[in-house]
């Protein structure tokens, strides 16, 4: 870093927090469709982020092009993984939550094998474009260009995620379907079809966030994990359900993971643990019908 | 009368077992003997998720939570204090049902994937602190050395490998013991109450978030005497021994050894236990794929998957009237 930059310690971990916390939102909207349409707890969903980011991992060198083809190949990808989850999900769907969560792990756990069978057991590099390489000054502060147009992409695809599900035909049977499955059956659309295509676009969303993310948050034996994790705290913080909760929540983690780790060391292993146990205290006998109002 | 006959054999198996059990240190090598004390402690955490998942109809996946909790009090708190058993199992079994208790506003009013989420984050939390809090745990690289106990006062301290075994199977089977006596009561009445018509024993009067408040409890307590248990197993104590597998390990064992059965999630966990174990031996590398796809197996080839336990006193269990769920419904009537 050049000499003479004015560095104020707190202003590059805030927008690194935006960007983690928007990269969380878009990995944890599909665990939330999921959820609150199909009622699946999706443990497969980091594995899902893992293909992508090992997409990007494979496929990026440097160029635009490359970038296209990582993005496309990573949603694609973890797009068909989706609807597997969703085709083995479909035969056992009218069993109990048990047996959903032990198939979805089940997947996870030999996706995550395959993938670390195909790609090794290291984190590998991931190269973004050389365009987006280097860093840009911000307010007197030097910041990485790809994060700040991360930011801006992440908070393009999250508003293109709430018009959708707020103002198309498919977004408001997805609505329609968390509402009253029944219902929207007795309309003529089959609430099976509706919960493949959920499960496909959620592994979409986690395909995108993790070739975008792979800068942010790498493809590694641990990321399927760790995203899940992130996923689940972000989801539960935002209410369980709710599209609006889940990007305050997640930019809250973000902030957590990002400033205050940098603001207090000491106290950063219980930031999270300490903003779960008070979110939840505060409204926990909401969350057992937070699912019906949403 | 074939029920009788049933009734007998499974008495049989489970007597040939225990005389197994019992007999086992004597007749493998000392790596196996301390593999099987580790097992043990795993068995006996499957029972507490048997406890909420099964008999009380509340699916869990965050039962590591007391079980690290339990563990850690007893290889930091219990070595500094005493070298008894009796109180590290205290220490530990306080420590768990104290982790469960501050969880308790979270969970008291979930049901169904509500309740597997949550419990599944907190577990989550729980390891994750458990890694990062290096002054006390030791972080990721775990508590190395921890010292011998003896089981009570006066006795000598477990030096051996089959010591350690044997004593983790007599606790084993004496909280297996209380929680099966405790489920004889009353007490095990109303929890299966609870889990099959939740709205119906509200009606009549009986204060539910109370009853799962204290299963909750009661599970975290087991637990965390479990990992007091592996503590003394394997004298060592790491995040590792708790992560998410640790979690749908136990979930499998659960399920096919019968969710609502105390003895069977025991015998289940050990089974899935011993074939991770074995499979990790055979073929390194490939084992988490093997068990990814038996998990998937599982799935289909159970019979029902999370099997409904037999009614007392009917040949048959009873033909659930509106849907084949076990899961608790969200009761009626409760609301923000």
């Amino acid at each position: 870093m050049a000499a003479g930059i004015r560095f104020d310690p707190y202003v590059v971990p805030a927008l690194d927090g935006v960007a983690y916390g928007l990269l969380v939102f878009v990995a944890a909207a599909g665990l939330v469709l999921c959820f609150g349409v199909a009622g699946i707890l999706n443990l497969a969903h980091g594995t899902l982020y893992a293909i992508g980011g090992y997409t990007a991992a494979a496929l990026l060198d440097g160029g635009w092009p490359s970038l296209a083809l990582a993005l496309a190949v990573g949603v694609v990808a973890a797009t068909a993984s989706g609807a597997l989850v969703a085709g083995l999900l479909t035969r056992v769907a009218a069993r109990n939550h048990l047996t959903q969560a032990l198939l979805t792990f089940g997947v996870a756990l030999a996706g995550g094998s395959l993938l670390v069978g195909a790609f090794g057991p290291d984190d590998p590099p991931v190269r973004v474009p050389a365009a987006l390489d280097g860093s840009v000054v911000v307010a007197g502060h030097r910041y990485a260009a790809y994060r700040l147009v991360f930011i801006v992409v992440a908070a393009l695809l999250a508003g293109l995620l709430h018009l959708v599900v707020r103002r198309t035909r498919a977004g408001m049977l997805v609505r329609a379907a968390v509402d009253d499955a029944e219902m929207v059956a007795v309309l003529g659309v089959s609430p099976a079809r509706i919960r493949v295509g959920v499960l496909a676009a959620a592994g979409a969303l986690a395909g995108a966030a993790g070739v975008l993310g792979a800068p942010i948050i790498g493809p590694g034996p641990d990321t399927a994990d760790a995203v899940l994790l992130l996923s689940l705290v972000v989801v539960v913080l935002g209410g369980l359900g709710s599209m609006t909760g889940t990007l305050l929540a997640a930019l809250a983690v973000g902030q957590i993971q990002t400033l205050g780790v940098a603001l207090a060391p000491s106290a950063a292993p219980f930031l999270l643990f300490a903003a779960m146990a008070v979110v939840l205290a505060v409204r926990a006998r909401g969350l057992a019908t937070a699912r019906r109002t949403t | 009368m074939r029920q009788g006959a049933v009734r007998a054999l499974r008495r049989g198996v489970a007597a040939a077992v225990v005389v197994a059990l019992v007999l086992a240190p004597w007749t493998v090598d000392d790596y196996t003997v301390a593999l099987l004390a580790r097992t043990l402690a795993l068995g006996l955490v499957a029972v507490s998720v048997a406890l909420l998942t099964g008999v009380a109809g509340l699916p869990t996946l965050g039962q590591t939570a007391p079980y690290a909790a339990g563990a850690y009090a007893s290889a930091v708190v219990g070595s500094h204090l005493s070298d008894v058993g009796l109180a590290h199992l205290g220490i530990a079994a306080a420590a768990g049902a104290a982790l469960a208790a501050v969880t308790v506003p979270l969970v008291v009013s979930a049901r169904g994937v509500v309740l597997l989420m949550i419990t599944l984050a907190v577990g989550e939390l729980a390891v994750t602190v458990v890694g990062r809090w290096r002054s006390v745990t030791g972080g990721t690289d775990g508590l190395a050395g921890v010292p011998a106990i003896r089981p009570l006062w006066g006795l000598p301290v477990l030096a051996t490998d089959r010591a350690r075994y044997l004593y983790t199977l007599v606790v084993v089977a004496v909280l297996v013991g209380v929680v099966l006596l405790v489920l004889r009561t009353r007490v095990g009445l109303l929890l299966r109450a609870g889990r099959d018509d939740e709205a119906r024993l509200r009606a009549s009067g009986h204060r539910v978030p109370v009853h799962v408040a204290g299963v909750h409890v009661a599970a975290g307590a087991v637990a965390g005497a479990a990992g007091s248990l592996l503590v003394v197993a394997q004298q060592f104590v790491s995040p590792a021994d708790f992560g998410f597998d640790t979690s749908a390990l136990l979930l499998l064992g659960v399920v096919i050894g019968g969710t609502a059965s105390v003895g069977g999630a025991l015998v289940g966990a050990a089974l899935v236990v011993a074939a991770r174990d074995w499979l990790f031996g055979v073929l390194p590398g490939q084992a988490p794929l093997v068990l990814g796809l038996a998990f998937v197996a599982a799935v289909y080839l159970l019979p029902d998957g999370g099997r409904r336990p037999p009614v007392r006193g009917r040949l048959l269990p009873a033909v659930p009237a509106r849907r084949p769920v076990p899961d608790r419904p969200t009761p009626t009537g409760v609301r923000a």
